[in-house]
């Protein structure tokens, strides 16, 4: 069954035919030559090491959310790379840990997201008539609200919780997610490998999932990546005024918001958080922009 | 033309309707008693009970929000349970440092941002281009708050050269501008670009050429001038969300804007002051929309051409 929609796709791509390459090793290739990209992967992928590896190398308890007012408010030294801030905690140790906050609830709620706005806009571009405008209109009205708007009003309904946090985040992103998957599933449905797959007598659930998604997964993709780092800054954002992860808890936005009480004489307190979050969307938006011109290179001119 | 307009500011009124149950019955289904958030702390029951009938916290949700919009309907928008005050002023109090804000800001990204995406299309795949693009990225990679944080740091603590908070005169506007404007510049910058590099390609633009105008002729009035939609697009976006408050910004710079002030009644459970806010930055984003069409028109004529079409 998948033969046919391989097919397809390979004709489509005469470059990947010629060379007898699958779709995903040619990307990979032209990904590979991308500098910017493999920049950005490289610092994701060491993103991900440390924010495993603090887990073992810090004790929770003690080096990350211990108080130690003795050492409170300390520069830049060999002892604390980073300093330490109005609790005496060392800000290098807490920094690392945060990692693990930006990339689960980045990837938490675009993965959320993801799934919700894809499924809603598949069925919208599939079936188009009443499902296309409440799902549309619907979208349209969430599209209209500043997103951090939306995920004040959220977060301050239901109170302040990891998971509240998660679910305000990922409504920005379905909408985004919405709009792509709808706008791919109306260009693919009217090719004729759907009809085929219909001929064949497969069910509508079928064909949805194996043979109009997995030709329109380019663009999620692209847009998985670049939300990732959207969401990094907006749930940031949120921890800032108060109302994203919780006090103790290292999160960079949460750092950033202790620390702005002390940067008339600490200013490298609200430093390191931010550039943190900085180069962690950065390595995202790049790694994004390589892989859309990498799946898609009639874009890039 | 006027018929159009007046199609859209009548579809405001479904807009208005939507918003306002939504976020009426958000506040009032999701747990929280504000009568007991504004009673004294040793308030007895029946106390609290007394605010609750005061505020007419007792009768069912659906008469509660009919009231309410009997009460919109006369221009009352109710008063804050917690200032007591009139919702209506309160907000248009804010507004105008809202307004200042965000025209402000929106003028410093024009001003970095047309400039930046002009140079940058025209020099295409070159270090200078990449220069620029670097730029924008770094823009949108970098969390605004932390952006008005650093130029804090720098500007008002450092080099004592302007106020780090408050509302006061023109140097207080600077950096709050400086701050949200950055954001806006980066996504300006990268529309202007790609949307120049689409009409640098046209045939037009070479006959211009040919024809004889000088280069800078053929960049603004040949090219940018065709590339303007997809850039007035986005001002426009980012002007309607601008409007209700950048409410990173004003924390930051504790600048008394619509953004916090939503905020700050979001958190008390002020279900008037919530409710009243939205709906008028609703109805001042449309207004925004509408702006934006006819700023279409204004610069597009085949878009003009359209209405004029349409009212034959």
């Amino acid at each position: 069954m998948s033969t046919v929609t391989k097919s397809t796709v390979t004709t489509a791509k005469p470059v990947a035919k010629m060379k007898s390459r699958s779709q995903g090793q040619e990307a990979w290739r032209r990904l590979k030559k991308n500098k910017g990209a493999m920049l950005g992967l490289a610092f994701l992928i060491l993103l991900v090491i440390v924010a495993i590896a603090s887990g073992y190398i810090f004790d929770y308890e003690t080096d990350v959310i211990g108080i130690n007012p003795a050492e409170k408010l300390q520069k830049p030294s060999a002892q604390h790379w980073f300093g330490t801030d109005n609790l005496g905690r060392d800000i290098f140790a807490r920094v690392l840990y945060g990692s693990r906050y930006s990339l689960i609830i980045g990837v938490g709620s675009v993965f959320i997201g993801l799934v919700i706005g894809v499924l809603c806009g598949a069925l919208a571009g599939y079936y188009g008539g009443m499902v296309d405008q409440v799902v549309m209109r619907i979208n349209d009205m969430l599209y209209a609200v500043p997103n951090i708007m939306i995920a004040v009003v959220i977060v301050s309904l239901f109170g302040t919780s990891t998971f509240n946090l998660l679910l305000s985040l990922c409504v920005t992103v379905a909408t985004a997610f919405t709009r792509i998957a709808r706008a791919s599933v109306m260009t693919i449905r009217q090719q004729e490998f759907v009809e085929a797959a219909y001929a064949m007598g497969l069910p509508t659930w079928k064909v949805i999932f194996k043979h109009i998604l997995p030709n329109c997964l380019s663009p999620i993709i692209v847009q998985a990546t670049l939300s990732i780092g959207t969401t990094i800054i907006n749930a940031s954002s949120l921890s800032f005024l108060g109302i994203g992860i919780p006090s103790p808890a290292p999160e960079w936005g949460a750092m950033l918001s202790e620390g702005r009480n002390f940067i008339r004489n600490s200013g490298y307190i609200c430093v390191i958080p931010g550039l943190a979050i900085m180069f962690t969307v950065l390595a995202l938006n790049l790694l994004g922009d390589g892989v859309r011109d990498a799946l898609d290179p009639k874009l890039k001119k | 033309m006027g018929r159009y307009l007046l199609k859209r500011l009548l579809l405001m009124i479904p807009v208005v309707l939507i918003t306002s149950l939504v976020i009426f019955g958000a506040m009032n289904l999701t747990g929280g008693d504000p009568a007991l958030a504004l009673a004294p702390d040793n308030a007895t029951e029946a106390q609290v009970e007394m605010i609750r009938e005061e505020l007419g916290l007792n009768d069912p949700f659906i008469v509660r929000y009919l009231k309410y919009m009997g009460g919109m309907l006369k221009g009352d928008l109710g008063t804050s349970y917690v200032t007591n005050k009139d919702v209506f002023k309160t907000y248009m109090q804010r507004l105008p440092n809202t307004l200042e804000l965000g025209c402000a800001s929106v003028f410093v990204a024009v001003l970095i941002a047309i400039p930046l995406g002009i140079y940058t299309a025209i020099n295409q795949n070159t270090w200078k281009d990449n220069v620029g693009m670097v730029f924008a990225l770094f823009g949108v990679s970098m969390p605004n708050f932390w952006l008005g944080l650093m130029l804090v740091l720098l500007f008002s603590l450092k080099l004592h050269w302007l106020p780090s908070s408050g509302r006061n005169g023109l140097a207080s506007l600077i950096l709050p501008a400086l701050t949200v404007g950055m954001g806006l510049a980066a996504l300006i910058t990268r529309t202007t670009r790609s949307s120049m590099l689409d009409v640098l390609r046209q045939d037009y633009m070479r006959t211009a050429r040919a024809k004889g105008a000088d280069e800078r002729r053929v960049i603004f009035r040949h090219g940018l001038k065709n590339a303007l939609i997809p850039i007035i697009t986005v001002i426009g976006m980012q002007l309607s969300n601008v409007l209700t408050g950048s409410v990173l910004a004003e924390t930051v710079f504790a600048w008394p804007g619509v953004g916090r002030l939503i905020f700050d009644s979001i958190s008390k459970r002020d279900t008037p002051m919530v409710t009243g806010c939205i709906i008028l930055s609703c109805v001042l984003m449309s207004l925004v929309n509408v702006l934006v069409d006819v700023l279409y028109a204004f610069f597009d004529p085949r878009i003009k051409a359209q209405y004029v079409r349409r009212e034959r």
